[in-house]
């Protein structure tokens, strides 16, 4: 036992959790002397951010990213933690806890933030592995180990939780099903239109939704053996290497009813938060206040810094809660519901649908007062009524308008945004004010996004209100927000990239020297690193009338070959999805003895290359390989590389599909084509992925419903695999998402920026916006990039090696022995 | 660079429409591979087609105001002067070269 005596009082809590760790920062701000603190944790790791296991699950964050308070934070506040040990009995009497290992630790206060538990159906079979619940670091490792593409998960619970895992087992490739015991999904959220909406955005991910569905048990091969299949009532048997149960959750009560303090559904605690014994306090998900249980962190929040004023004795007020509103973190998905959104016989709706886009908003009004509001599908305004709900107003006028939002024909998000009261809340999780973001940014002089999360803790938790808080950075440093934000391309210019490629559209600028005569460039003939991205912003942007410029291309551009260190080339030819004939490799044959060259190697792009070739032998070289039909394979360019392809149906006994006829119509169809960076693109016959599909820039994955698209992966320095973009069904619908893909990449990610870090940039669920939601975009894109192939589809060696007068470039100009 | 052209042997190894603007052509010597440079000024420059760096040739760079940018590293090397920019060290040989009536004219030492 600890017995060292200290003048400060000897503060222990109970759960290292959010609500836990937050009273602990709350007490600090208030009396930072004032207690010898000691943490303890059931689990092993510091106190992260329980809210994004849903973007760990799915793949989205990492483990660094969401810790909350790092070790060194503990040490620097003489935190003293015991984690990955439970805290087992507290001796009320003696004022001792003791944790499972035994170790003990006396208190003045105690603080039991325990947080709850996820509730286990008793269902046959609940014991066998493979079955789990998702409540904790710990889980979504266990279902990490079980996830994968080609497997399948069952889902039991089709609410928040459910809904999350789902979506993050379906990202990583895995075949998802969700069984709901209710009729739609979500109903403590949503009513049931925008919970069909909700559906069938789902079903289009390629989850199965099971409504109305009652699970009878979870099966295996024999009674004890590992989960394989969920039979429900009904007699349905749904296939599962994994089944997550997220039903609900409950108060975590056990160590507070043992050691005789008082309890009902939660620990009950007064406005105060301090429970039946005076020593002990009690926040978060463990608690019941005023018959009321919480399960978000908005009112936990509120809870730690009620807690802190009384244990500190820095102010008397009491708990009062508010109401919260409910966002889904689905990427793609936009959800925000928030009051008594089913309205009654007292209750007025006013509602606005707009199925073509997708869009539905009700406002429950009672009394000319707002007490209810669902958003699905476009939830910019969510903000705003959320304010106007918790105000409880009289709407007078603004019942007319204000299903359109606050200012109903803002072009400019801004503007709503400013329009918005000092009052209204921008990050709902950590209950920050535009009043007080605004505040901090005149005060420190906030330049960023990271400044005013560290400041103000805006932000910081869900991450849903990033875009509000870089507007309200707009709103207060106006110009100076954008100048510090912009890079320029390079030191020839003060303009970035986007400000460029939007000035050479919008002001008609069809050459390089306009281009730097209209924004007035500081050099008279730019630079290594402006005039090759000037070059494709502009052959981008006026295709079959842009003359390319070979002076304003890196060396293997313009010669059509890599040059390789010792200033000879690399021939690499095009051999269509990896595939090639015994005509064409006999061709290679003779150029490589006709021209003594020194090296073939099979690439790892499935084709040959052809390395130490002499520079002027390489239009002879191309005219003897063009006379065999093989032509340039753009090894050398930012352009379309290769499509590999695995074997597929036509051979391979697992395949699904012809992924080798896919691959070779996707890279006809695309070859030629010049892009901001190199792009590959890869098709599988089935979920084993043998072409390595999920690590190029578009991955086409088949299966037996039809094919998965994949975008936004490399391999290189920082390997990235691609996220999931959609499903598709037919051979059509690959060709058009995958030219529409590749066109929207063309013409907006910066020059040298690969889809990798322009997709992270930008965001998955910006692309599919423009991809996936919107078919005529989609298609105005695919006709786009169709238009632009017409032009590109020119075998540059083959023109190299026709036309005399530019051949030049390959020989000497002069010989003086 | 007049001292340098003092009293030359100025050998014609071409048309100025050999090169191309903001390009250049090598000329075999047999003190190895010289590069004739033309910038976008109209000016010409020779050096020797290495790089100080690691003999990358520098004919095949991109050409920016009276400088080259090598194409295997991205040293940018002074036309005028041969040495490299920035943070890099290292100078490549210069060569005396003119032009005159649109013809290239270059003197070997
Ligand atoms: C020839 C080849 C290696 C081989 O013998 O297998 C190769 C050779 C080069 N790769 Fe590669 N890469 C080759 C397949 C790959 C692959 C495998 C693939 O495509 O499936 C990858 C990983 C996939 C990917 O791209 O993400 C790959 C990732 C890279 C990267 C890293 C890219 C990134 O985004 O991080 C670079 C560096 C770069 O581009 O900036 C690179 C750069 C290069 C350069 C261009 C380096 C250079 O600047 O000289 C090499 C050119 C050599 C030459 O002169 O021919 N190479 N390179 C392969 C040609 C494939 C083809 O048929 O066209
Ligand atoms: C996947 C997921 C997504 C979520 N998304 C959202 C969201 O978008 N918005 C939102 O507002 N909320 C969300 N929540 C809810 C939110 O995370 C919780 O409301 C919040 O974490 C509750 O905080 P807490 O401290 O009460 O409990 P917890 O964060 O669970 O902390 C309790 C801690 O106490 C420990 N503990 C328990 N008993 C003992 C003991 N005897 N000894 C020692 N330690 C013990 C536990 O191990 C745990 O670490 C989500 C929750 C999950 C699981
Ligand atoms: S990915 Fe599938 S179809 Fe293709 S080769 Fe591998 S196992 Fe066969
Ligand atoms: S050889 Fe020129 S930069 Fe390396």
């Amino acid at each position: 036992m600890n017995m060292m005596i200290s003048a400060r009082k000897k503060l222990v809590v109970i759960g290292n959790g959010m609500a836990g760790m937050r009273t602990v920062e709350e007490i600090l701000q208030r009396a930072p002397d004032m207690f010898d603190i000691t943490v303890f944790g059931a689990e092993p790791q510091v106190n992260y951010d329980r809210i994004m296991l849903s973007p760990l699950l799915a793949g989205e964050k990492s483990f660094e990213q969401i810790v909350l308070n790092s070790l060194e934070w503990y040490a620097a506040h003489g935190i003293e933690l015991i984690a990955g040990d439970a805290v087992v009995e507290i001796d009320r009497g003696s004022r001792v806890v003791t944790a499972a290992s035994g170790t003990m630790r006396h208190y003045d206060i105690l603080l039991l933030a325990t947080g709850s538990n996820p509730i286990v159906l008793p269902l046959p079979g609940v014991g066998r592995e493979g079955v789990m619940t998702f409540r904790s670091a710990a889980d979504v490792d266990m279902m990490l180990a079980l996830a994968g593409p080609g497997r399948s998960a069952v889902v039991i619970g089709g609410g928040l939780l459910g809904l999350e895992a789902a979506h993050g087992l379906n990202l990583r490739g895995m075949a998802v099903s969700v069984v709901h015991l209710m009729p739609t999904l979500m109903e403590r959220q949503l009513d049931a239109s925008a919970a069909h909406l909700l559906e069938r955005s789902l079903t289009q991910r390629g989850m199965a939704i099971y409504t109305s569905a009652n699970t009878a048990s979870l099966d295996g091969a024999d009674d004890t053996g590992p989960v394989n299949a969920v039979t429900l009532k009904d007699g349905r048997r749904i296939k599962a290497d994994l089944v997550v149960m997220a039903v609900g959750i409950r108060p975590n009560t056990s160590l507070a009813k043992a050691s005789g303090i008082d309890c009902d559904r939660g620990i009950l605690v007064d406005g105060g938060m301090c429970t039946s014994d005076p020593a002990v306090y009690a926040v978060g998900e463990c608690i019941e206040h005023d018959k009321a249980c919480y399960g978000l962190v908005a009112p936990i929040w509120d809870m730690a810094k009620v807690a802190a004023d009384h244990m500190t004795g820095a102010a008397r007020r009491g708990f009062v809660p508010v109401a919260t509103g409910t966002r889904l973190k689905v990427s793609g998905v936009e959800m925000f519901s928030a009051g008594a959104f089913m309205g009654d016989e007292t209750t007025d709706d006013i509602v606005l649908r707009d199925a073509a886009r997708g869009v539905y908003k009700r406002l429950v009004l009672r009394d000319d007062r707002l007490v209810g509001v669902v958003c699905f599908g476009d939830t910019r305004d969510a903000g705003w009524y959320f304010q106007l709900l918790k105000e409880e107003r009289p709407l007078g006028e603004l019942r007319g308008t204000m299903i359109f939002g606050p200012v109903s024909s803002a072009a400019d998000p801004n503007e709503a945004l400013a329009c918005l009261a000092d009052g209204a809340e921008i990050c709902g999780c950590n209950g920050v004010k535009k009043g007080t973001i605004c505040a901090a940014i005149a005060a420190h002089g906030l330049r960023s996004v990271d400044d005013v999360r560290a400041r103000t803790k805006a932000s910081a938790s869900c991450g849903s209100c990033t875009g509000l808080v870089e507007g309200l950075l707009k709103i207060s440093l106006g110009a100076a927000f954008s100048e510090t934000a912009v890079k320029p391309m390079c030191k020839c210019t003060s303009h970035g990239h986007d400000e460029v490629r939007r000035r050479i559209k919008g002001g008609i600028l069809k050459t390089i020297p306009d281009v730097m005569q209209a924004l007035e460039w500081h050099t008279p003939d730019g630079c290594a690193s402006c005039r090759p991205a000037l070059n494709f912003y502009l052959l981008a942007a006026w295709p079959g009338e842009y003359v390319d410029d070979a002076q304003s291309r890196f060396v293997n551009e313009r010669m059509h070959a890599n040059i390789q260190k010792d200033g000879t080339y690399s021939v690499i030819p095009r051999m269509w999805g990896g595939t090639t004939t015994a005509a064409e490799l006999r061709a290679i044959a003779d150029v490589v003895d006709r021209f003594n060259i020194p090296t073939v190697k099979i690439t790892g792009g499935q084709r040959v290359d052809m390395l130490g070739v002499r520079k002027e032998d390489l239009r002879a070289v191309w005219r003897d390989l063009n006379a065999a039909g093989l032509v340039s394979g753009h090894a050398y360019g930012k352009a379309l590389r290769t499509v590999k392809t695995c074997v597929g149906s036509e051979w391979c006994r697992f395949g699904v599909q012809d992924s080798t006829a896919m691959g070779v119509a996707l890279e006809k169809a695309t070859w030629g084509s010049w892009h901001p960076h190199k792009v590959k693109l890869a098709v599988s016959g089935c979920p084993r992925n043998c072409a390595e599909a999920t690590i190029k820039d578009f991955g086409v994955v088949a299966t037996e419903a039809g094919w998965d698209l994949h975008v936004g992966g490399n391999g290189g320095i920082k390997v990235r695999a691609t996220e999931l973009l959609c499903k598709v069904t037919t051979e059509a619908e690959v060709m058009e998402y995958a030219c529409a893909f590749l066109q929207l990449y063309r013409m907006e990610a910066r020059y040298l920026e690969r889809t990798a870090p322009w997709i992270e940039r930008m965001g998955l669920k910006y692309v599919q916006e423009k991809i996936v939601d919107n078919a005529e975009l989609r298609r105005s894109l695919f006709e786009d990039f169709l238009y632009a192939q017409s032009f590109a589809q020119v075998d540059p060696w083959a023109e190299e090696a026709s036309c005399a007068s530019r051949g030049l470039k390959y020989d000497a100009m002069a010989e003086m022995v | 660079m007049d001292g340098m052209n003092n009293a030359k042997n100025f050998i014609d190894v071409g048309g100025l429409d050999d090169i191309p603007p903001l390009g250049a052509r090598v000329v075999a010597t047999a003190l190895g591979d010289i590069a004739i440079f033309r910038t976008g000024g109209g000016e010409v420059f020779a050096l020797r087609d290495q790089c100080p760096h690691k003999q990358g040739p520098l004919s095949q760079g991109i050409v920016h105001g009276n400088a080259v940018t090598c194409p295997l590293h991205g040293w940018t090397i002074s036309l005028e002067t041969g040495e490299a920019q920035g943070l890099d060290s290292g100078c490549t040989p210069r060569f005396a070269v003119k032009t005159e009536a649109g013809r290239v004219f270059l003197a070997l030492p």
